[in-house]
Order: C-alpha cells, then sequence, then structure tokens
C-alpha cells in the first residue's frame, strides 16, 4: 500500500535535500544516505546519544531535540552533535562525606552561573536546568536530584553554557548523593529483600518455572495483583 | 508587616545562622521577613562594564520576582526588598539603578527573560535589614530587648559595600554609626575602630590567601586593641575572611588572640529574649559562647 | 627613576577611548593627586599604584594591561570615595580586566586550589572570586 506522502526541505551540512514528512531527523537523514557511526543509541529517547540542534527558516531561534524523537519540519537546517566533551570530577562515594557545599566542592565552576537560562532552552527533555544549577549552588541536593531525573546527558546545555559549567555532571553527583545519603530507605524494599532471603517466595518461583510455555501464559493472564 | 526577603546563596549553606537568627528576631518584631518563593544567585560582585547585559540577568530575575509576589497579593504594595548579605545588598542595589537608569539595558533583559517569566518593570527597592531597623527606630527595638547585652565591648565591622559607593551607602561613610546604634539599643558597648571600613579582602581568600590574613590580622588586632571582646557584622564574606581564617592569622602571628565574630541579627535574637537555640551560636567559627556565658549573657 | 619618553599615536588614542568607553569614566578630569594611592588597602601587593594606572590609561600605554595592580584590586571603592573629581577609579580597574577576560585571558587558577580548600569555601567567596576573575 503506498501512500501519499508529503516531502519537506531540510538541510543537512548546508545542503538541501527532499525528505519525507514522517520521518525523524535520524531516519530522514539515513533517508538521504548519511549513516550514523556515531551520535546513535537506543533510538527511543534514553540514552542521549543523538542530541541535535537545529534552526527553522526565517526564525533565528536555536532550537534543541533528540534526533530519533523530532520529527522533520520544512525548512530546518539540522546539525547532529555526537558529544560534548566534559571532565568529570573523579569522586569515591562511599568516601563523600556530604555537606552544604559538596557540589561546590567538585564543581566550583557551579559558581559562575549567570541565571541566563540558556541550559533550560537547550535542553531536549524540557527540564528546567538552570533551576537545578541554582539549587546545586543553594546546597539542596535533593532538589538537584529531583529537578534532574529524566536528564539523558545528551551534552547540548553543556555546549550552550556561557559558564562554561556541564549541568549534567553536577546533576549526577547530586542523584548518587542523594540516594546513597539522604534519602528515606525504601523500608519495604529492606523487608521484602529478607522474606526472599528467607525463601518464602522459593515455592513460588519452584512452581512458575516448572509451567510450559503455554500454562505460563494462562497463569499470567489470569493473575491477580493485590493492593 | 511583611517584605519580600532575599537571603543569597551562602546564607542557606555556610551562614544558616544569620539568616535564622534574623527571620526569628525580626518576626517577634512583628516584621515577617517573607523569603522569594523562588529566587537565583544575585551573581555577585556588581559588573562595573558600561555595556554589560548578561550580568544584569541574575539581578532582574530577583527583583522582577519581587514585583510578581506583589502581582499576586502577597506583599500589599510592599515593593521593597530586604537583604541581610552586605554583597547582595550591594549588588542587587547598583544592578536596580543600573537597569533602571538605561532602557536600551532593560529592553534586552526583557527580551532574554521573556521565556522565563514578566520582564521587570523597575519598581523594586533594594534595602539592607539595617535601614529597616533605623526607619522603625533603634528606641523601639530597645524597648523589646528583654536580656540586654550588659555592656559586652562589641566592634561594629562595617566592610566596604555597605558604605561605599556614596550614593549606596546606607549611612555616612566617612561617619557611619548605624550599626553602633543597634549595639547601643541592645545594651552593649559599641567599640568603635578605625579599621571598621577598611577591606577584608574580599574575594581574594580564594587564590590569594595571603591578602587575607594580612587584612583580618590588622583589624583584629586593633580591635582587640581598642578593647573589643567581639566583632559584629553583616556580610558572610567578610565573616569567612574575618572568622575562618583566624586559624591562619595566629600561624603566621605567634601571640594572636582570637575573637569571636557574630552577626548582628545574632545579637539581636539574643537580646530580644529569644533563645540561644534561634541565634544559631554554635555555627560560629570562634565560639563566642564561653565568652557569652562568663558574662551571664547564655 | 629613569625618564621615559612617550609618543602618542593612534594606537595610544585608540586604546585610550576603550578605557574610557568600557569604564565610562572621564579620566582627564584625573589631576594626579593621589588620594586614591592612599586610600587603597592593597597597594602593598601592587606593582603600579592606582594613581600611576590613570595616568597610564590617560596616556593610552597598553602595557598598562600587563600590571598586576588590577587583580590585587579587591573592589573596595575607597578610591572612588576619596577620589575628588568623581572619578571611579574601581570601574577603570574592571575595564583594565574585562579588556584581558574578553580576550580569552582567565585569570583564575581554579585547577591550583586543592579539595581542602574548596571544601571549606563559602559560595560567595567563589562567586565572587570567578566574577572577577574568569573569563
Amino acid at each position: 500500500m503506498n501512500e501519499e506522502v508529503s516531502t519537506v526541505t531540510i538541510y543537512v551540512i548546508g545542503k538541501s535535500y527532499q525528505v519525507p514528512a514522517n520521518l525523524a531527523i535520524m531516519k530522514a537523514m539515513e533517508f538521504i544516505g548519511y549513516k550514523f557511526v556515531r551520535g546513535c543509541g537506543c533510538r527511543a529517547a534514553f540514552c542521549g546519544a543523538c542530541a541535535t540542534l537545529y534552526r527553522l527558516k526565517g526564525s533565528y531561534k536555536l532550537q534543541a531535540a533528540l534526533a530519533c524523537q523530532k520529527l522533520v519540519e520544512d525548512g530546518m537546517f539540522i546539525a547532529t552533535i555526537p558529544f560534548a566533551p566534559s571532565d568529570k570530577r573523579i569522586y569515591e562515594l562511599d568516601r563523600i562525606r556530604v555537606s552544604p557545599n559538596i557540589l561546590l566542592e567538585y564543581y566550583p565552576e557551579i559558581a559562575r552561573c549567570l541565571s541566563c537560562n540558556t541550559c533550560t532552552k537547550a535542553c531536549p527533555q524540557d527540564l528546567q536546568v538552570m533551576d537545578y544549577v541554582q539549587a546545586a549552588l543553594k546546597g539542596d541536593i535533593e532538589e538537584v536530584a529531583n529537578l534532574s531525573f529524566d536528564c539523558l546527558s545528551c551534552g547540548l546545555c553543556a555546549m550552550r553554557c556561557p559558564a562554561e559549567i556541564v549541568p549534567y555532571n553536577v546533576a549526577q553527583l547530586a542523584r548518587r548523593l542523594y540516594a546513597k545519603y539522604l534519602a528515606e530507605t525504601s523500608e519495604h524494599l529492606v523487608k521484602r529483600l529478607q522474606e526472599s532471603k528467607e525463601g518464602k517466595f522459593d515455592e513460588d518461583m519452584r512452581i512458575l518455572k516448572s509451567l510450559s510455555k503455554d500454562e505460563l501464559r494462562k497463569v499470567y493472564e489470569k493473575r491477580e495483583i493485590r493492593v | 508587616m511583611r517584605f519580600a526577603y532575599y537571603p543569597g546563596c551562602t546564607l542557606k549553606t555556610n551562614a544558616k545562622s544569620f539568616d535564622g537568627s534574623a527571620i526569628v528576631a525580626m518576626n517577634s518584631l512583628g516584621v515577617e521577613l517573607l523569603e522569594l518563593p523562588k529566587w537565583n544567585c544575585c551573581g555577585t560582585v556588581y559588573a562595573l562594564a558600561k555595556d554589560d547585559v548578561m550580568h544584569y540577568i541574575a539581578p532582574a530575575r530577583i527583583l522582577a520576582r519581587v514585583e510578581d509576589m506583589n502581582k499576586q497579593g502577597v506583599l500589599k504594595k510592599n515593593l521593597r526588598l530586604v537583604t541581610l548579605c552586605a554583597m547582595c545588598y550591594n549588588t542587587l542595589k547598583r544592578a536596580n539603578n543600573g537597569i533602571r537608569g538605561d532602557p536600551e539595558r532593560m529592553r534586552k533583559l526583557h527580551d532574554i527573560m521573556v521565556d522565563k517569566e514578566q520582564p521587570y518593570e523597575g519598581k523594586t527597592e533594594v534595602i539592607h535589614l539595617l535601614e529597616l531597623l533605623r526607619e522603625a527606630g533603634f528606641e523601639r527595638l530597645a524597648e523589646q530587648v528583654r536580656k540586654p547585652l550588659k555592656r559586652l565591648r562589641i566592634a561594629p565591622y562595617y566592610g566596604c559595600l555597605l558604605l561605599r559607593p556614596k550614593g549606596f551607602s546606607i549611612d555616612n561613610p566617612n561617619r557611619p554609626s548605624i550599626m553602633e546604634d543597634l549595639l547601643e539599643a541592645l545594651g552593649a558597648e559599641p567599640v568603635e575602630i578605625p579599621y571598621k571600613a577598611r577591606c577584608c579582602g574580599a574575594y581574594h581568600t580564594v587564590e590569594r590567601k595571603d591578602i587575607v590574613v594580612e587584612a583580618a590580622h590588622k583589624i583584629l588586632e586593633q580591635a582587640g586593641k581598642m578593647g573589643a571582646e567581639m566583632i559584629t557584622l553583616a556580610c558572610p564574606l567578610c565573616s569567612f575572611n574575618l572568622s575562618e581564617r583566624q586559624g591562619e592569622v595566629k600561624r603566621r602571628y605567634q601571640g594572636f588572640k582570637e575573637m569571636p565574630v557574630v552577626y548582628f541579627t545574632q545579637l539581636m535574637a539574643l537580646a530580644l529574649g529569644l533563645g540561644e537555640d534561634v541565634c544559631g551560636l554554635d555555627e560560629n567559627h570562634v565560639d563566642p559562647r564561653p565568652l557569652l556565658r562568663s558574662r551571664d549573657l547564655m | 627613576m629613569a625618564s621615559q619618553t612617550f609618543r602618542l599615536s593612534e594606537k595610544n588614542k585608540k586604546f585610550s577611548s576603550k578605557i574610557r568607553g568600557l569604564s565610562g569614566e572621564e579620566i582627564d578630569l584625573c589631576f594626579q593627586c593621589g588620594g586614591c594611592s592612599s586610600a587603597c588597602p592593597m597597594t602593598t601587593y601592587m606593582d603600579l599604584l592606582p594613581s600611576k594606572i590613570i595616568r597610564l590609561v590617560q596616556l593610552g600605554d597598553e602595557g598598562v594591561l600587563k600590571s598586576l595592580t588590577p587583580w590585587v584590586c579587591s573592589t573596595c571603592l575607597n578610591c572612588t570615595a576619596k577620589c575628588p573629581r568623581g572619578i571611579d577609579i574601581a570601574n577603570v580597574m574592571e575595564a583594565l580586566r574585562q579588556t584581558l577576560l574578553r580576550s580569552k585571558f582567565d585569570h583564575s587558577r581554579l585547577d591550583d586550589l586543592r579539595m581542602e580548600e574548596l571544601r571549606e569555601m563559602p559560595p560567595i567567596a567563589l562567586i565572587s572570586s570567578l566574577r572577577k576573575f574568569s573569563a
């Protein structure tokens, strides 16, 4: 079945091409003959490899997207960015003593933040990047962890930051510190692990493992979820 | 009475006692210091270059937020922003001036800020807490004092940015007396030191510690010679330089006697009888408590 | 002190006017009273006195950019307060710093700091130091 798909004009390294309008940037570039050896990964908006900057004809605005997700638009000038240089500081999580200025200690350049918001504008995940960098400056590790949760470390904020901060490195340290030292222990997780160790689920597991594929499917479809 | 209040980064980390004691002390005087619901670093020190726009963004966001709060009915037309940190005070006040006096700059800032918030209209006024106290009258403060400081000899240290440049000074820059008046109201005996407005070395503490050690030594030694038992101030950077750096001063100058350094709001909380716990005196690098206990002030 | 013959050229005028523009100060008003130098608490660490810096900027001597003085300035504004002609000398120091910083000259040496030193540093110290000294 051949559908009539409209085409749009895109520009890659300054050269114009006609591509089907229903393709994502990555697929569109492969359509015109580019082969991705770097700058592509999961193709599912999770790994952060395909960070892309683009502009649309007629607008000065510089926009950010993930090439695997963003559909092409007419008049799109595309630049995929396979990597952003960063110096991730070395730390031993087990040895760190959490203090309000711990993030500043490892990343003192956070102090250069101008609150210009360029990082937020560059984020393809629509995260409040400036807010979490400011939270890092204020020593609020939990806030950094929460706001940066969906960060893919794609590199765009670091490339654009005039203060030369690499926000996602700071956020990664914050999330690690939060999880290890600040977050409440999940009591029910601890309990469940203990029960498992004591063999509470051994019999159920043995039964499941002995079932055939069809029997397993039946059991799965009839399952109850008790709240 | 309620005022919008801007703490600044360091009051949330190294200088929590400054923030905490101020809020509690002012509360007891019937003034609510309402922290801006969302705020960013002010980006101290004030950018002096004439063509600068970038370094005004951070102050502009803060000043615009006060207007926001007012529009939401939280401030009842009181658009004065209270600051505690002398450096934030100076930066915000001068930036405010630099924005209001330059329509071109204001327009550029609008363009940059429009992605996140309403543009700044120029209505906010920046004041320091000491100015507010003077406006209300130090006698009224004195009336609320429950535990007068028993003529403890305290030297006020103004530093640079509360008094300079002239147009932004909170008092007569050559003969300031606002902190002395405050100390009198609290029942202490102010000790005037000629170096009270001499630079502590400020940001040189990061890469030229030697400059700060010399400055701290000069100021503290003179204070001691003039009979001061304690120093009080209004800036977390000055406090770090005069307090935390005393260890280095001792290393360089044998015979140097340590002197406690406290924020003026810690003294206020103490004198207003609000209890030791809210004063945060355990956080001061050179512990003032033995001295206070010896004079029966705790 | 050896005297120096100074011939003003276009290059000098250009430099002088660049610093005037960046600082916004009427540098020609300075009559070398030396008040700024006497008020400055940091002169022990300087190679050129503040008043000398102003004189060199008046003449447009670009060699003034090699001076340590703008990097020792702590922006205490004593000079500005003292100046009888209303010149903001601190502004001029900043203009000299910015001239270098804006050409990718980084005065800050953050990498030389040890972790223990960073640990105790309050945010305000790092913020202000990097604001003044980094590009």
